[in-house]
């Protein structure tokens, strides 16, 4: 970019901001769907409603009691449990079957709890406002100022990044789980409960999808709906990252993130360097909103894998 | 026909059972004063011929996509298109202002559907399994998102159209054009059933039950694997613009990941592997939104949970159930 | 002397810490069986992947009938003349024996491209397929889906599948797995039989056999082969019993 001045400086510090928080939240939904994925073999298209449970629940809670804390606090607690029953009565019957059935499966489930929670809270869209610990700006280097709370929302993604590989790599649960992923065989060897561990992973991607779901509330409307597309952009994190690491989860979503939210802030102005402005803007967004995909079919023309996916034998 | 009536006893009854209903179930209900019903049969005859076009990919070749909504939708705005330029006048390519017939519709729609569908299945071909899954999703939001971003056409608007023309039918009319999708149907049964039966589709069926043993008699999966993807989606496109013809309307939504997610749900709706599997699928679908539909505002939650029980204990779909027993190879 | 069928030289592939193959030098001549023993572990598997083409090597080359085919994937040695089969059978379950065998008859012509014509009656394929059938006595079950067939009945379709490629070397990977004395003591005639036709690397644990069959054996034990030789000479070479005493088979 030709001259950049102080003022655009600031601008561009604030939307590497705002792509590194779309990237934290891409990383709780992709971390969750990797585990699931590498402990259980379960592709689970449901990953979407649970981050939109996670949302509802924080903001009806949040909208009854008065306290946003309460509200995340119940967005966990409601996406686990929900996740939890999943398990427990759906999914724990469609080990071991085809994909296709998962796929078939969860995709049902994505239908019941749209529409139930279309059932239970109407057709409007919740609103949630940011708690008043949380409200106002932070200064930015060169003269900008950046939402606190979007601020707290980097800092919890990188907080539970830590403590997903901490949890993976010192803790008991962690060894079981690594142990499920290089082969579920060599669990049940060693004596673990394969069902609750099934059951104890699920609803941890689930509260992570949970925790995604509440802390957007509060910077987006809550909708039916909301979901999927986080979902199928967490996808496309997987695809980038490669599947069943988490390491590949954080890389994948921060660089997906990155690259959305500058694509759409640079390319416009890019294009109006050589077209009026009215045009420029809309083949702008149009290319930016191509510019994930894009980089997705480069990075499997050159890694099928992934990035740091294991290359298949 | 011959694998009508070679597939068991019970199959073929309800195999020609689903026929009947569809060929004289709107002649019928037309007679009976309800044209209403004609249209619903349009729209099942139209998403059966899509579901067999996925078919193609998913039943023989075992290419889990969930993003066939992609070429479904694309075949819809190559027919807008078409009679968007036709109606205006104004150029679309070398001086060619579209087109009102509904035959070329379907032929611009196959042929953008292979165009698109060449390079989607190139890359994600590369993969497989549940890779190929999100892959193939991601792809055609890629295209859904640009569609609603590109406003050439209508963005998120869609892009409304008048019902394009058929030599010698008055396509306008639910009747005729009833037939015309009915037909086209019967092709896309037809063209299934020949590339089952061919050295293409058993080494195409051979490359989903056992990949290894394709390669180790040497047969390299992926030509037959893309080209099945790309048949499949020039069926799909096809089926995509009778659909916007049906509705006089072109919409984001037919590129949306929940028609993806339908077209997979009317093939095990119905029953896989089975030549009628997707159009028993396709007919159940449409009566249980119609009949749901008509009682309940929240008539997904019931299919939802309907399809739910498909998936955990009726394996084989509909006609499963009905046939009993696994699928003939 | 014409070029070996198979000439694999200095072959290595590790994974991770693991030497899976660790410089594995052997050849099969023209006309000869030469049977590769070892116990579980021993890298037979990883040995025969590298060799049908499954599997890349880090290092080292594998050359069929003289022309290095290192680079090339399983489908393309398949067509150069190598026909495999499976320790654990490996079939089109859903097929019939027969439809199985018609794919590799296909497979044969590269004919998999045609989209018209029904297979279903193709003279073409049914009659050379029906004739690989009847060589591995299958052919009254030639109608049978290959999944609802007895193990030892899709053992022989293996091997019909193999016979079927009309190739110029034979991979068998345990042929006898699971067959019983009556069943081993029938494929040993034939195999002895079938070496007229091409030469094979036979990878088998059934010593009756691969001391009946073999012209050479190479005994594979941690990833290296550390006994070639005669029967005769493997019999007296002490690193060879031990290594195949071991092993219960």
């Amino acid at each position: 970019m030709p001259g950049i001045s102080p003022l655009s400086f600031a601008l561009l510090l604030e939307q590497l901001l705002n792509g590194l928080q779309l990237g934290v939240m891409l990383f709780l939904m992709a971390a969750g769907l990797t585990l699931i994925f590498g402990v259980m073999g379960v592709i689970n298209l449901a990953h979407g409603a649970l981050y939109m449970i996670g949302a509802f629940a924080c903001a009806a809670v949040a909208a009854a009691t008065g306290s946003y804390w309460l509200g995340l606090a119940a967005a966990l607690t409601a996406a686990a449990a929900a996740g939890a029953l999943i398990e427990a009565t759906i999914l724990r019957r469609l080990y071991g079957r085809d994909h296709l059935e998962q796929v078939l499966a969860t995709f049902a489930l994505i239908l019941i709890i749209s529409e139930g929670t279309r059932w239970i809270f109407g057709g409007f869209p919740l609103f949630l406002d940011v708690p008043p610990l949380l409200q106002g700006a932070a200064p930015l280097p060169g003269g900008g100022a950046y939402p606190i709370y979007r601020l707290a929302i980097i800092g919890v993604g990188a907080a539970a990044a830590l403590g997903l590989h901490l949890l993976i790599s010192r803790t008991r649960l962690g060894m079981r789980i690594r142990a499920g992923e290089s082969d579920r065989e060599m669990i049940g060897a060693l004596g673990v409960e394969i069902g609750r561990l099934y059951t104890l992973v699920f609803a941890l991607g689930a509260a992570l999808a949970g925790l995604a779901g509440g802390m957007i509330g509060a910077l987006q409307s809550v909708q039916v709906g909301m979901g999927e597309p986080m979902l199928i952009l967490a996808f496309v994190v997987i695809v980038i990252g490669g599947i069943g690491s988490i390491w590949g989860a954080l890389v994948g979503a921060v660089l997906v993130g990155v690259v959305d939210t500058m694509g759409r802030f640079l390319l416009p102005k890019a294009f109006a360097l050589a077209y009026p402005p009215s045009e420029a803007s809309a083949m702008g967004a149009a290319v930016a909103s191509l510019l994930i995909y894009l980089l997705m079919a480069v990075i499997l023309a050159l890694r099928p894998q992934g990035l740091f996916g294991a290359p298949s034998r | 026909m011959k694998s009508l009536i070679s597939a068991s006893p019970r199959e073929a009854a309800a195999n020609l059972a689903i026929l009947a209903l569809l060929i004289l179930g709107p002649w019928a209900a037309l007679s009976a004063g309800h044209p209403f019903y004609v249209t619903l049969a349009t729209k099942a005859a139209i998403l059966a011929l899509a579901a067999t076009g996925l078919h193609l990919a998913l039943g023989l070749g075992g290419l889990v996509s969930f993003g066939h909504a992609a070429f479904f939708g694309l075949g819809g705005y190559a027919a807008g298109i078409l009679a968007t330029h036709a109606g205006s006048g104004e150029a679309l390519i070398f001086g060619w202002a579209g087109s009102r017939e509904i035959l070329l519709m379907i032929c611009a729609a196959m042929g953008l559907a292979l165009l698109a569908a060449l390079p989607i299945g190139a890359i994600s071909l590369r993969t497989s399994g549940v890779y190929f899954l999100m892959i193939t999703l991601a792809f055609a939001q890629m295209i859904y998102y640009f569609a609603l971003s590109w406003p050439a056409y209508g963005g998120d608007d869609g892009l409304s159209f008048r019902r394009g023309i058929f030599p010698g039918l008055n396509s306008a009319r639910p009747l005729p054009f009833f037939w015309i999708c009915l037909g086209a149907l019967l092709i896309g049964l037809a063209i299934f059933q020949i590339l089952r039966a061919s050295r293409f589709g058993t080494a195409l069926e051979a490359t989903r039950q056992n990949p290894q043993r394709v390669e180790a008699l040497g047969i390299e999966p992926f030509g037959l694997r893309l080209t099945a993807f790309a048949l499949s989606a020039m069926m799909v496109g096809a089926a995509g613009a009778l659909f916007a013809n049906l509705n006089r309307f072109a919409s984001p939504s037919m590129l949306s990941w929940q028609m993806s997610g339908e077209l997979i749900m009317l093939i095990l709706l119905g029953g896989r592997g089975r030549l009628l599997g997707p159009t028993a699928g396709a007919l159940l679908f449409v009566a249980m939104e119609h009949v749901l539909g008509g009682w309940t505002e929240r008539w997904q939650f019931f299919l939802g949970l309907a399809v739910l029980g498909v998936a955990v204990f009726a394996r084989g779909g509909f006609l499963g159930l009905i046939a009993g027993g696994r699928r003939d190879g | 002397m014409a070029d070996p069928a198979l000439d694999i030289r200095d072959l290595r592939k590790s994974f991770g810490a693991l030497r899976a193959t660790d410089g594995v030098t052997l050849d099969l001549r023209p006309g000869e069986i030469h049977a590769l023993i070892g116990p579980n572990g021993a890298g037979k598997s990883t040995l025969i992947a590298q060799i049908a083409g499954g599997l890349r090597p880090d290092s080292g080359s594998v050359r069929l009938f003289g022309r290095d085919v290192t680079a090339l994937g399983a489908p393309a040695r398949a067509r150069l003349g190598l026909a495999r089969s499976f320790q654990i059978s490996s079939l089109a379950g859903e097929f019939s024996a027969l439809r199985n065998v018609m794919l590799a008859i296909q497979a044969r012509a590269g004919s998999s491209f045609r989209f018209l014509r029904p297979t279903q009656g193709d003279r073409r394929l049914t009659e050379p397929a029906m004739a690989a059938l009847a060589r591995v006595g299958l052919a009254d079950r030639a109608a049978v889906p290959a999944a609802l067939l007895s193990h030892g009945e899709r053992r022989r379709l293996e091997l019909a599948l193999a016979l079927a490629m009309e190739p110029k070397l034979f991979l068998l990977d345990e042929p006898m797995a699971g067959l019983g004395a009556e069943g081993s003591r029938e494929l040993t005639g034939f195999l002895s039989e079938l070496r007229r036709e091409a030469p094979i690397l036979l990878v088998e644990h059934d010593m009756d056999a691969v001391f009946a069959l073999a012209d050479r054996i190479s005994v594979l034990e941690a990833g290296r082969v550390i006994a070639s030789g005669s029967p005769a000479e493997i019999r007296a070479d002490a690193g060879a019993r031990r290594a195949y005493l071991g092993d219960s088979s």
